[in-house]
Order: C-alpha cells, then sequence, then structure tokens
C-alpha cells in the first residue's frame, strides 16, 4: 500500500528523523493560510500523488511570497500530472504539501528495502541524491553502498555511521546522518514497510540532515496488524476496480488492452496475459481468483470484468485443483444471469470435476465458445474481439 | 526414488483443526501420505478422523516420530508455526500459509540459521512424490510416478507444467512448490541441486516469473552443475512494471526482475524455455527427443 510524502513524513517525524515543517492543503486558501502559518520567506508547493518523478513533471514550485504561493497552488490543484511512473494518462492532483524551503548544500540517497537473495532488510546510501537510483545502479554502481541488517539487533550505530562516511557526509554530521537512518530503519521495522525512500536526504546550511522527500510502500500482508496505515490509504488513488476486487478479495490488476481474464492462482494468470499477448491480443487485467474461489466470489469477479468498458471479450482459463470446476462453471452463469453478457466469453476448463463443469455450461443456454486447451482458447478469444 | 518426501516420510499437520488442515488433511490421507499426527493448541488429547491431535510440535514429534510437518495456519500466525516446528527439530516444513507478513519471514530466516530443517514455502501448494507421499494442497490424480522433476514459484501453473507431461505419458519423480513470496525458505538452486544427485530423475522443468533474480541465479548454477536437461518458463512476460502480480514476489521493481532478462539469462545457460505456458509439456519432449531420453522417461 501506498501513502502521500506528507503522510510518510509525519510518521517518520514519529522516529526523530527530521523533516522540514510542513502542512497538508486541499484547497488554494488552505494553501495560503499554511504558508502564512509556517513564516518562511520561501515555501516549497508540493503536489501529492502516488507516483515519483513530480519535480521533473512540474509538480514541485518554490513560492518566494504568499501571492506565489497562490499562484502555484490554484495552478496545481485539479492538474493531470504526467511522470514516468503515472502512465499516460497521469494522475490528478487533489492534495498539496505546503513546507519551509531550506537552504540545501547537498543532496544524498539513502532506502531500505527487503533484500530477497539474503532474506535481510538492506540499508542503501549513495552521494548521488535526487536523482532516480536505478539510474545511479546502472550508470555508476560503485557509487551505491549498502548494509545488510541483522534482525535480532537491527541497524547498528557502526553500520549507519559507515554508510554515512562511505557516501561523504560531512564529517561534522555523520552521526546526525546516523541518526537519521537508525530512525529510518526503526520505522520500517515498527510499520511493516516494504520500501522505504529518502530521495533526496539533505543537509542544509544551518546543519541539518533532513528528508526532503519520503517514500514509504507497506506490505499489504501486515495491514491487519497496522490500522493506522490503514487509515492513510487514499482511494481516489486507486483504481475503482481493484477497490472493488480487494473487497471481494480478489487479485485485480487494471491493464490497457480490450480482453477480460479470469484465471485461478497468480502465476497461471500472469500465464494466461502472456499468452493471450503471444496470440497478438492485448489483456485488460490480471485477475486471480484464488484457490478457494466460492461461487459467489467468481460471480463478482466476472462483474468487475464486465464493467469495465474496454473489454471486448473474456477468456476464462481455469486449472481446477482444488477449485473445483463445477463451482467455477456456476459461478460464471450466475453472473451471467446478474449482468448481462454482451460480450464474446471464452472458457477454458481443466482439472477437478471438468466434465460437470463443461456440462453446466453447455445446458445454460449462454453463447460460450469452449476451448480445448489453454492455446486455443486464447487464440479463439483473440479472433473473436478482432 | 525422489527427492524430499517418499512413502516412508511422517507428517503432522499444523492447524489440523482448521477447514484448510482438515480438508487437505483427508486429501492427503486419501493419496497414500502417512500423516501421523497434527497439532492445535488447546485441543490436545483429541482426534481428528482418528489422527492424534497435540497442544505442541514438540509433543506430536516425541510422540509419533514425525519426521515433517505441513502448515495450515492462518498468515498471522504462520511464522511463529515455522519456528516451532523448526524448534522441535523436523527434517521437512511445508508451509502452505498465504500472506504471511515478510518481515516476520526475515525472522524465520534468521531464527533457521545453523538448524538443520529445511523450509519449504511458505505461500506455495506443497511437494508431491507421486504415488507415494502429497504434502499440501495439489490435486493428486494428475500426477504419474516418473522421471521428471519439477520446480515452481507458483502453484496452478506447476499443474498446468504437471498436466502437459501426465498427459504425454511422461511421469514426475517429485514436484516441488518453492512459494511466490519474496523471503521463503527454498529455492531454485536448492531443489535443481537435489534433481541433480536424485538417480532416478532425468530431466527438470523449472517455472519462474517476474521478480527478483532467483531464476537468473539458478540459470548460472545450471550451466556450472546440472547434469540433466533443464526446461524452463517464466510467467510475467507481459507484466507492467511496479505492479504486483497477486504473488507478494512477483513484482518488476526498478527495471529489475523482468522475465525478458530471465529467459535470456535462461537460454544462454542452455536452458530450453517454452513460448508460451500451453507448450511446457511440448518443450520437454522436444528436448528429450533432441538427446534420444524421451524413452527413458515414458511411463
Amino acid at each position: 500500500m501506498n501513502i502521500h510524502e506528507y503522510q510518510g513524513k509525519e510518521i517518520l517525524k514519529q522516529y526523530g528523523v527530521k523533516v522540514p515543517e510542513g502542512r497538508v492543503a486541499f484547497t488554494v486558501d488552505e494553501a495560503v493560510e499554511a504558508a502564512k502559518e509556517l513564516g518562511t520567506q520561501v515555501v516549497v508547493v508540493k503536489a501529492q500523488i502516488h507516483a515519483g518523478g513530480r519535480g521533473k513533471a512540474g509538480g514541485v514550485k518554490v513560492a518566494k511570497n504568499l501571492d506565489e504561493v497562490r499562484t502555484y497552488a490554484s495552478e496545481l490543484l485539479g492538474k493531470v500530472l504526467v511522470t514516468h511512473q503515472t502512465g499516460p494518462e497521469g494522475k490528478e492532483v487533489k492534495r498539496l504539501l505546503i513546507e519551509q524551503g531550506c537552504d540545501i548544500q547537498k543532496e544524498y540517497y539513502v532506502g531500505l528495502v527487503v533484500d530477497r537473495a539474503t532474506g535481510r532488510v538492506t540499508m542503501m546510501a549513495s552521494e548521488e541524491g535526487g536523482t532516480e537510483i536505478e539510474e545511479v545502479a546502472a550508470r555508476t554502481p560503485e557509487k551505491i553502498f549498502k548494509e545488510v541488517i541483522d534482525p535480532v539487533v537491527g541497524l547498528t550505530p557502526f553500520q549507519a555511521r559507515r554508510l554515512a562516511f562511505a557516501i561523504n557526509i560531512p564529517d561534522k554530521l555523520v552521526n546526525k546522518a546516523a541518526k537519521f537512518m537508525m530512525g529510518l530503519y526503526e520505522a520500517f521495522i515498527d510499520k511493516d514497510c516494504s520500501i522505504a525512500e529518502i530521495n533526496p536526504l539533505v543537509v542544509t546550511g544551518d546543519g541539518e540532515v533532513m528528508a526532503l522527500d519520503a517514500k514509504l510502500n507497506f506490505d499489504s500482508n501486515a495491514l491487519f496488524r497496522h490500522p493506522e496505515i490503514l487509515e492513510l490509504r487514499d482511494l481516489s488513488e486507486e483504481d475503482e476496480k481493484e477497490i472493488e476486487a480487494s473487497k471481494y478479495d480478489l487479485s485485480y490488476i487494471a491493464l490497457d488492452g480490450n480482453i477480460g481474464c479470469m484465471v485461478n492462482g497468480a502465476g497461471l494468470a500472469m500465464a494466461t496475459m502472456d499468452i493471450v499477448k503471444y496470440y497478438g491480443g492485448e489483456p485488460a487485467n490480471f485477475l486471480d481468483v484464488g484457490g478457494g474461489a466460492t461461487e459467489e466470489k467468481v460471480t463478482e469477479a466476472f462483474k468487475i470484468i464486465l464493467s469495465d468498458e474496454k473489454v471486448k471479450g473474456i477468456f476464462v482459463n481455469i486449472f481446477g485443483g482444488i477449485m473445483k470446476c463445477d463451482v467455477i462453471a456456476n459461478g460464471i452463469v450466475g453472473a451471467a444471469k446478474q449482468v448481462k453478457l454482451d460480450r464474446p466469453l471464452v472458457v477454458r476448463l481443466e482439472g477437478t470435476n471438468v466434465e460437470l463443469g463443461k456440462k453446466i455450461l453447455n445446458e445454460s443456454g449462454l453463447n460460450i465458445v469452449a476451448a480445448e486447451s489453454m492455446a486455443d482458447g486464447a487464440e479463439k478469444i483473440v479472433s473473436l474481439v478482432k | 526414488m525422489s527427492i524430499l518426501i517418499n512413502k516412508d516420510t511422517k507428517v503432522i499437520t499444523q492447524g489440523i483443526t482448521g477447514s484448510a488442515g482438515l480438508f487437505h488433511t483427508r486429501q492427503a490421507v486419501e493419496y497414500g501420505t502417512k500423516v501421523v499426527g497434527g497439532t492445535s493448541p488447546g485441543k490436545g488429547g483429541t482426534q481428528v478422523d482418528g489422527i492424534p491431535v497435540f497442544n505442541t510440535v514438540a509433543e506430536a514429534v516425541e510422540k509419533t516420530g514425525a519426521n515433517a510437518s505441513v502448515i495450515y495456519v492462518p498468515a498471522p500466525f504462520a511464522a511463529d508455526s515455522i519456528m516451532e516446528a523448526v524448534d522441535a527439530g523436523l527434517d521437512l516444513v511445508i508451509c502452505i500459509t498465504e500472506g504471511i507478513p515478510v518481515l516476520d519471514m526475515v525472522k524465520v530466516k534468521r531464527y533457521m540459521e545453523g538448524k538443520k530443517t529445511r523450509l519449504i514455502g511458505p505461500n506455495c501448494p506443497g511437494v508431491i512424490t507421486p504415488g507415494e507421499c502429497k504434502i499440501g494442497i495439489m490435486p493428486g490424480y494428475i500426477h504419474k510416478p516418473g522421471k521428471v522433476g519439477i520446480v515452481s514459484r507458483s502453484g496452478t501453473l506447476t499443474y498446468e507444467a504437471v498436466h502437459q507431461t501426465s498427459t504425454r505419458g511422461i511421469g514426475q519423480s517429485t514436484a516441488v512448490g518453492i512459494g511466490g513470496d519474496p523471503v521463503n525458505g527454498t529455492n531454485f538452486i536448492d531443489v535443481l541441486k537435489l534433481f541433480n544427485e536424485d538417480p532416478d530423475t532425468e530431466a527438470v522443468i523449472m517455472i519462474g516469473e517476474i521478480g527478483g533474480t532467483a531464476e537468473e541465479e539458478a540459470a548460472e548454477w545450471i550451466a556450472a552443475n546440472m547434469k540433466k536437461p533443464v526446461v524452463g518458463f517464466i510467467g510475467g512476460q507481459t507484466a507492467p512494471p511496479g505492479k504486483r502480480m497477486g504473488h507478494a514476489g512477483a513484482i518488476i521493481s526498478g527495471g529489475k526482475g523482468t522475465a525478458a532478462e530471465k529467459i535470456a539469462k535462461l537460454e544462454a545457460c542452455g536452458v530450453r524455455v517454452a513460448k508460451t505456458p500451453a507448450v511446457i509439456g511440448e518443450t520437454l519432449v522436444e528436448v528429450l527427443k533432441e538427446r534420444g531420453m524421451l524413452e527413458k522417461v515414458l511411463v
């Protein structure tokens, strides 16, 4: 789960990680009021959307007086920002962070991730702040330093200092930087983050070490123990169909194509997208109904797919193991009764109770094209939507 | 022969009184698996279908002589269950549970250091040695005893591969689902090593997906060590970056973990990669024919 920058900074503050003083604003007036309260000569007006690359896309403005705050705030609110992470459709700005300007001496990068290879949390740091860390990794990998963290003792002060020295934090600020890193690690563990990125971390003219930006992502599997994080969820940043799917515990991701896919199992769902594409089609979604899907779940899944107007046809690909083919078939028939099935439907069933499943579909009177195999099904749906 | 489990494996089910635990325990027993006990804290001393239930894993092991366990405990408590099984000194722990917080697994991995237990999963379908022992949620009847080893990060895609081999008259020595989580107990290389040393495994199917670099590392290991042909498939060739495709581990982040990279690396290391998920079996047959090995693996 993602949250906004200003929310991330609020969390970090609780762990002793220094951030610039700031306020969230939903309207232009609120933005001006926030700037007045901050009282500094220069304030920064930052668009709050769940995507990186806002600076380059014109979503971050430096205002030298209240009039400029007003101008920038009215410019940004309601604007659709297109960054390298939003996709071509962009994201509408509905919230702003109004923040004290600070005297930046140098920018750095600090991030935490779970490293799969070691099964440990790893802190990464670089002198090359402000740019995409992937670019730094590709261009100058020697400029990224890592510390692998033992979960029993956590990030140790010596590891934090070692990183701070490695990325050339000024000597007299190394202890402050180490404290910053340890606070960041503590927040990461306490809140079950999956990613925590501070890019840039800055050293200021008055000798502070601060997080100028903050990106925190949370492990959705751990949200059950973090109701306070769940409250920060901004539904307007998420796809409506994805929200609907999550209510029924369906794993759904909207894509750009026109062939709706309904599959059991994440691996097979991905592979189904691949085979649709292989035969020249474009999948409209990733949808895993899960191993223990009920008729109701299948029906809801079907409704979500049909609610997407881009969808010109549906491909159901099921390998019934624990999930029985007759349950899937009944779910499809149930859904088609509730919502009008006005688009071609190709169904490939295999596995447990396959004959019964096929019989239910055959006798339903619905216009369903049966596929003999996954490849056959993919080919058929691709030709039907053309 | 086989790897990891066989007809002599004695299994306990952790979470045997839960609906998933009970259902799959019954399925396993029906398949012929030696399920010798189960655990459910507070229900020790009772029985389920004649199988004794214990309060703790340690007690279950002591009383039954079990050497493996399977975990169906809900996600918030599953990490603790794994550690309990490790503490009890089991050789093999298979965790089916999906949705364990990744930082819980980081702790589990640390806890397991220096201990003898092997963990398979979490978030996996389990392990099956056809005709002998089934531990997990896979449908037993699609399998055939035979000589092809299967290792996979995905459940249903494993069934797909099993089905495609069985219908071509090719059986499986053992099929291992290592699970779709970013931090897990056993990786591709661990399983490939076992298949490499198993005299009755003639070839291996390896099914990977986007995210991480486990497939690339396995590819290098194969090039350097593998004596048997390996056929691969990578799911998620069309997955967009930054989107988690169901499995917690299946995400392309920071431009890393793409299917294209994995396929290129596998091919460069001598692994024939199936173009689509529908031709995994066909690709295996093709490779075995070229090597004159097809007769050897037909059942």
